[in-house]
């Protein structure tokens, strides 16, 4: 029998809000025994991350604790006095936030931040705290830590600061770490790195594990046990084996379904074998695209190359995924193909027509038959205006049709994104992430475009969210013979939407070609390991063998 | 370093020849003579022929550009000319107002940063909501009442109610207490608005629950981590506050009929005495400038993302960024 670390029972969170009370966690009971790792599984607002902050008694303002315990080794979390919490809090229960750009304190050095776990607690005096600090980077697996710990945390790139975070959370040598989404904000391939260094790291010493994620792939890769939550209840729990492959609630099994990474279902239209055979002419195309940009002087001044000779192809009617991680040069090969920015040498052309020079009205015009449609569509939209008024902005721009006719087509563009039409009169800070994108996209068709670029359109939505998105992505391809350009980090989501792919590695292109040919048989070394870095390796084939 | 500093002088340079330039254009380029404005305009009792005299040893009769050019050239070697009222030294009189102002000027700002960053910390760190909420009610309070009212509020109080202080003069350190807090009241609402704003938003920081998370207590929270990063807006503000403290000056030593660049100020307005008015706003121009230079320079001290490069770092790799945009920081 082993010690049970954590205990959550009957746990409700009420949030006070302007527009009266949000219940974001009801009835919830888990727990969490040494040694083991729990993923607390969800979308946003199922209260997953409401869930984690009440094990820390962190709970944002006008949160409350309406009923329950949160019993973690004896000490009641839940109603503890400030004083017994602070005990609680870094040496009993470590916390590894969500975002590791924005958790460290930028005016402090990362040693100091490490060790001021152990001057809190007493554990250490100064001196002793430092040593520790640099011994606890090391283990987290930060290169050069006697260096790094010196440094300030905007010198560190995410994956480093996140390594900071997790010798922050682990240094005092707690029981229990809660890592509330640890690596969302990260690189696949970082992401797997990090999280297979916090089961090394975990399963050592026997602390448990309390792993929030919104990906069932990481989930059933990390997990000793899954908790799937939905509107602040907990829907199912189990081992991965029966969850994954043998869900007996509704919620589990929608979820499991839009899961990009396990799911080997594909969205986009089958090309039939003729079309294969001979692909149209492209009508989109990048000849040795090179960009550099100068760096600032204070950085030591220098040129950095962020595209280096990338050249591509997009047939019409298609999809081409140019797929990399941050600083892959991706976004910045999107804005020289839509001449947002002009490239330092190389030729961007548009049905075989070289626009590289283009300037000034057929600029102009040219933009009509290229438009984009950005990842957040939180930031993208302009909160003030309705959705009529964000969706006609183009046709207004380019003088098409007046007032009534625009008004018709803003109608029969929603329709076409399969938005109600009540939503023209809204704004979209009364829409959902995913309905938001929805309105982006049909801004984007509203000039009948022949080529969109897609900059990780999905990215910042939930995954069931994400699913419904890429089919409309899809049926809209077929229906309106659109040429997708599609930049993403997400290879599960390429394997769904592209036809074809580009693999870039800073700034150059490793490997081209028909996606089920890469998928299956990487050539490259970095793209085999962008592949196997894709989280649920270790479930898919639970879950093929129970589709 | 010697780079950045090299830049910020220059500006600094920049910005004083601005205000002495712009300064000359209003005082003399406007219409109405300067001479004539002196003497009393139409008065009778001054000939033309005198006011011609006047006129050249001022350099007056001279076209606009020569005068500026000439005048720009005394400036460069220090003499900012004479008073057309007492026909002494503009930078002597300058030199003999700065003292007592900065004195109340100096006390101010101290008062003003005690309190006014007191005010801040103490707001955002009580847990009664309504305490907080009073408490933060007051920096609008202090910037809304005049200064002027308020001065002579404290006078009616503690040199008439209860003689503590004197109510005007020169003498000694008491004579400073009133009319530093007339002046600090402004100066530290502004400050404690700015500082408990900042402060109201790093506590909520996300590094903010990380420290939290460590076992820190609110005290620690506050102070150590949260104090530290809202003192650099607030910083900022103070350096734009110190110009207010002189401007201040004027409405203070006026109320307290104390001798100080406030007074010589507004007798020199008043008498239209041009080549004062002009040195007072160098001066100003100068003190202005110089205090948003220590201001940049103390900037990297407390940010250490404004830092120059002083020493190669060791391989900074890429910062991703949410966009997939390549980061452009490292390659030392």
């Amino acid at each position: 029998m082993t010690e049970r670390l954590l205990t959550v029972t009957d746990l409700a969170v009420t949030y006070r809000t302007r527009h009266g009370d949000v219940r974001a966690v009801r009835d919830v009971s888990l727990h969490v025994d040494a040694g083991e790792t729990v993923a607390l599984v969800g979308e946003s607002g199922s209260g997953k991350s409401t869930t984690a902050a009440a094990v820390v008694r962190l709970l944002a303002d006008g949160a409350r604790i309406e009923r329950g315990t949160v019993d973690l080794l004896g000490h009641d979390v839940a109603h503890a006095a400030p004083r017994a919490l602070k005990a609680v809090r870094g040496r009993l229960v470590g916390l590894v936030p969500q975002d590791p750009t924005v958790s460290l304190n930028p005016v402090q050095r990362i040693g100091a931040q490490v060790a001021e776990v152990l001057r809190i607690h007493g554990i250490a005096g100064r001196r002793g705290a430092e040593v520790a600090a640099v011994e606890a980077l090391r283990a987290a697996g930060l290169p050069d830590p006697e260096v790094r710990a010196r440094q300030y945390p905007h010198e560190l790139s995410g994956g480093m600061r996140q390594r900071v975070l997790i010798a922050i959370a682990l240094v005092a040598g707690p029981r229990l770490l809660v890592a509330d989404e640890p690596t969302s904000a990260l690189d696949v391939t970082v992401q797997r790195q990090i999280l297979d260094h916090l089961e090394t790291l975990t399963s050592g010493t026997g602390t448990g594990v309390l792993l929030i994620t919104h990906d069932l792939g990481v989930a059933a890769d990390r997990a000793d046990r899954i908790v799937v939550m939905s509107q602040g209840r907990v829907v199912e729990q189990g081992t991965p084996d029966a969850v994954l492959g043998s869900p007996q609630d509704t919620y589990t099994r929608a979820l499991l379904a839009a899961a990009p990474s396990l799911r080997g279902a594909r969205t986009r239209p089958r090309t039939s074998p003729a079309a294969k055979a001979a692909p149209p002419d492209p009508v989109l195309e990048a000849r040795h695209l090179v960009k550099d940009f100068a760096l600032p002087r204070s950085a030591g001044g220098g040129r950095l190359r962020a595209v280096d000779d990338v050249s591509f192809a997009l047939p019409r009617g298609r999809t081409l995924a140019l797929v990399g991680e941050s600083g892959s040069g991706k976004s910045t090969t999107a804005r020289l193909a839509l001449r947002l920015t002009d490239p330092t040498s190389g030729a961007v052309l548009v049905d075989g027509e070289d626009v590289t020079r283009t300037h000034g009205e057929r600029l102009r015009a040219l933009r009509r038959r290229m438009q984009v449609v950005y990842q957040n569509p939180y930031a993208s939209l302009d909160p003030r205006w309705s959705v009529e008024r964000i969706v006609t902005e183009p046709l207004r721009a380019f003088r098409v049709g007046d007032r009534t006719s625009r008004a018709a087509r803003a109608a029969e563009l929603l329709d076409v994104v399969a938005l109600p039409a009540s939503a023209l009169r809204r704004r979209p800070a009364e829409l959902s992430g995913g309905q938001r994108q929805r309105v982006a996209i049909a801004r984007a068709l509203a000039l009948q475009p022949e080529v969109v670029v897609l900059d990780e359109p999905v990215s910042a939505l939930d995954v069931s969210v994400q699913a419904q998105v890429l089919d409309l992505l899809a049926g809209l391809q077929a229906d309106l013979g659109l040429s997708y350009l599609f930049i993403s980090h997400d290879l599960a989501v390429v394997r769904q939407v592209a036809h074809d792919v580009a693999v870039l590695q800073r700034g150059r292109v490793v490997e081209q070609g028909d996606v089920e040919g890469v998928f299956a048989s990487p050539q490259d070394e970095y793209t085999a390991e962008l592949l196997s870095a894709i989280p649920g390796g270790r479930a898919r084939t639970t879950v093929g063998g129970a589709r | 370093m010697t780079r950045y500093l090299a830049v910020r002088l220059a500006q600094a340079l920049g910005v004083l020849w601005a205000a002495y330039t712009v300064s000359f254009v209003v005082l003399y380029a406007l219409p109405g003579d300067p001479v004539s404005l002196m003497y009393g305009g139409d008065s009778s009792d001054i000939t033309p022929e005198q006011l011609a005299a006047v006129r050249a040893e001022y350099g007056l009769d001279q076209p606009l550009p020569v005068q500026y050019v000439r005048q720009l050239g005394r400036v460069l070697q220090g003499d900012l000319g004479t008073s057309v009222v007492n026909g002494r030294p503009v930078t002597d009189l300058v030199a003999e107002a700065v003292p007592p102002t900065a004195q109340i000027a100096a006390l101010g700002l101290v008062l003003a940063l005690v309190l006014g960053g007191g005010l801040a910390i103490v707001a955002t760190f009580v847990r009664s909501r309504s305490l907080s909420q009073t408490l933060l009610s007051l920096p609008p309070l202090g910037v809304a009442i005049p200064s002027f009212w308020f001065g002579l509020t404290l006078v009616q109080w503690f040199s008439f109610t209860f003689p503590v202080f004197p109510a005007v003069g020169n003498k000694g350190f008491s004579s400073l207490v009133l009319p530093a807090i007339t002046l600090a009241l402004p100066t530290g609402a502004l400050i404690a608005q700015m500082l408990s704003r900042s402060l109201l938003g790093t506590l909520h920081e996300p590094w903010a629950d990380t420290a939290r998370a460590k076992g820190a207590s609110r005290t620690r929270v506050h102070l150590q981590h949260a104090l530290r990063n809202a003192a650099l807006p607030t910083l900022t503000v103070t350096g734009l506050v110190i110009g207010g403290l002189l401007s201040g000056a004027v409405v203070t030593e006026t109320v307290f009929s104390r001798a100080g660049l406030g007074r010589l100020t507004a007798t020199s307005v008043g008498a239209q005495d041009i080549p004062v008015v002009q040195g007072i706003v160098l001066f100003a121009a100068t003190v202005y400038v110089l205090v948003n230079l220590l201001v940049d320079v103390l900037y990297p001290l407390l940010d250490p993302r404004i830092v120059r490069v002083r020493r190669p770092r060791p391989a900074v790799a890429p910062v991703p960024t949410s966009s997939g945009e390549p980061a452009l920081v490292g390659a030392a």
